[in-house]
């Protein structure tokens, strides 16, 4: 069978590897406190090196969803796998190793205030271990990427919201996630801005990396074919076709490397 | 390493953004320590009194002979010819007169007033005191053996109890102390909620985030339990003078240099303490969160 170019990856990332799954969710479903659940029945997976565009409605649990994929919460009931590892009731203390393999985009950017761009940037590999010589010429080139190499110093409250977006995405990314989670990563950047985003995203799926991107924003998605769509509607993912329940088998050109 | 959370980056100082000093744990340490230090070292100068007093009284022995001198020779080479008696002393009348003159004023240096005869004396270890009593009193009839560590032993037990008093007072400042510092940690903790969450949410491990808080408040503490320690040690200089007079008059009791060692631990072991609570209080609150 022919590598799921429509309804799978986009195709960048998968060739020549083999699409195990990153995610898988069974029966997952999210209630906060003694509300009702606002996931419902999740049966997903999530091929290893695809790109996924998650969409829905304002308040279809989309946010809920991308919590549960960069482990900022359990599910109530069901299982939830990442990375090969059962992680449902995984104690809190094995949770940090697999959160920084996932590099995640906030709605909110989430940056922190009294650190300068730069810092904020260079956080996930200082938390990773990483010395300061390893962090600086990465710090930079990333923030040139964005368009934000003589922001390097500025903190959050003084960076515009497109500005702060792109720190957000930049400290996503910066140490070359295998789960990139993304909420509205483009919301407040103009076109030209959202399309190079978008190529970082596509540049970063070529690499091997699993983009996981919830958006409404038409362009972002018909500017990315072969992008598999996740839609949500009240908490229940809608799959009528099963290719999320159960991702096809991958054929792979003879010779290339798994 | 055990200690590396001391030797943090700058930029992992960055990270809660306050400077040291700022809040008031530093001056909550200091007061504690100054109050601290204060109780501990009227805790041990009682005990070192105590001590002094204890040893003082320990083997030391009174005969009372009640009709006076009349047969006082005779009682003095009784208790001197007994085996494990020592240093044996007759009380001269005359200085008998003048302490109860300091009590009773002139009447008590009046002729009239009929005082016994007393003989002070030391016991080796082993003496029976039963028999020496009978054999004084087979030549001063009415003879009675007063030992001094019975006469002093109401004011051996409240010393001895006023020492425990202080050092449960220590007890309850220090634990007042790292009661202040959980306190401050967990406002720290809200202070800094966002930034433990993104920190979290990137991959920190509890001990990452804790090791920032720790550093900081023992940072804190130990500017604060200093501070504290300098002004106790002002305050102690200023009594030095009256208590070395005090010490005089108990037999030489006073701060020895074991006591000054225990003071001089004191803000370091107050550090410790609430760099220990710092860390616990931190962990346990981060336990609540994902």
């Amino acid at each position: 069978m022919a590598r799921q170019a429509g309804a799978g990856s986009v195709g960048l990332a998968g060739r020549g590897r083999v699409l195990t799954p990153i995610a898988e969710f069974d029966s997952v479903g999210l209630r906060y406190g003694t509300g009702g659940e606002v996931l419902r029945d999740l049966d997903f997976r999530l091929s290893k090196g695809s790109f996924y565009f998650l969409t829905g409605p304002s308040g279809a649990g989309k946010t809920s969803l991308l919590k549960l994929l960069y482990l900022a919460q359990r599910p109530t009931r069901g299982r939830i796998a990442l990375f090969g590892e059962e992680l449902t009731d995984a104690a809190r203390d094995s949770l940090p190793p697999f959160r920084r393999r996932i590099g995640v985009v906030f709605q909110d950017f989430r940056l922190i205030r009294h650190l300068s761009a730069f810092d904020n940037v260079a956080l996930p590999l200082r938390i990773a271990g990483a010395r300061e010589e390893e962090v600086e010429g990465p710090v930079r080139e990333m923030l040139a990427w964005v368009g934000l190499a003589d922001r390097a110093s500025a903190r959050p409250p003084t960076l515009s919201g497109g500005e702060q977006q792109r720190v957000a995405i930049a400290r996503a990314v910066i140490n070359r996630p295998e789960l990139l989670v993304a909420d509205e990563p483009t919301g407040n950047v103009d076109s030209d801005m959202a399309q190079r985003l978008l190529h970082l995203f596509t540049s970063l799926n070529r690499l091997g990396t699993t983009v996981v991107v919830a958006t409404h924003d038409i362009g972002l998605i018909s500017a990315t074919p072969g992008a598999q769509m996740i839609r949500l509607e009240n908490g229940t993912m809608l799959d009528p076709t099963g290719t999320l329940r159960n991702p096809p088998p991958i054929a792979y050109p003879r010779g290339e490397p798994e | 390493m055990m200690f590396r959370w001391l030797f943090t980056s700058p930029s992992e100082r960055r990270l809660l953004g306050a400077r040291p000093l700022q809040g008031p744990t530093p001056w909550v340490i200091a007061i504690m320590t100054f109050a601290i230090m204060i109780v501990a070292a009227a805790g041990l100068a009682l005990a070192e009194t105590a001590g002094v007093v204890a040893a003082g009284a320990e083997a030391r022995y009174s005969v009372q002979i009640p009709d006076g001198e009349r047969n006082l020779d005779a009682a003095v080479r009784a208790v001197g010819s007994a085996p494990g008696v020592a240093k044996v002393e007759p009380v001269p009348e005359r200085e008998m007169r003048r302490t109860l003159e300091r009590w009773l004023g002139p009447a008590g240096a009046s002729a009239d007033l009929p005082i016994p005869a007393l003989i002070s004396f030391d016991a080796r270890p082993g003496l029976d005191l039963a028999a020496l009593e009978r054999r004084v009193q087979t030549v001063a009839p009415g003879a009675r053996l007063i030992a001094h560590g019975d006469t002093l032993a109401p004011l051996l037990r409240s010393l001895r109890a006023l020492q425990w008093l202080a050092f449960g007072l220590v007890v309850l400042l220090a634990s007042a102390c790292a009661a202040a510092v959980v306190l401050a940690a967990r406002g720290a903790l809200d202070t800094h909620r966002f930034t433990i969450d993104v920190m979290h949410g990137i991959g920190a491990t509890d001990l990452q985030v804790t090791h920032l808080f720790q550093r900081k408040i023992a940072i804190d503490a130990l500017i604060g339990s200093l501070a504290g320690a300098v002004a106790a040690a002002l305050v102690l200089l200023a009594l030095a003078a009256g208590a070395a007079f005090a010490g005089d008059l108990m037999g030489g009791a006073a701060l020895g240099g074991l006591d000054l060692a225990v003071l001089l631990l004191i803000p370091f072991a107050l550090t410790a303490l609430a760099t220990w609570v710092a860390r616990a209080a931190v962990l346990a609150a981060l336990r609540t969160a994902l």
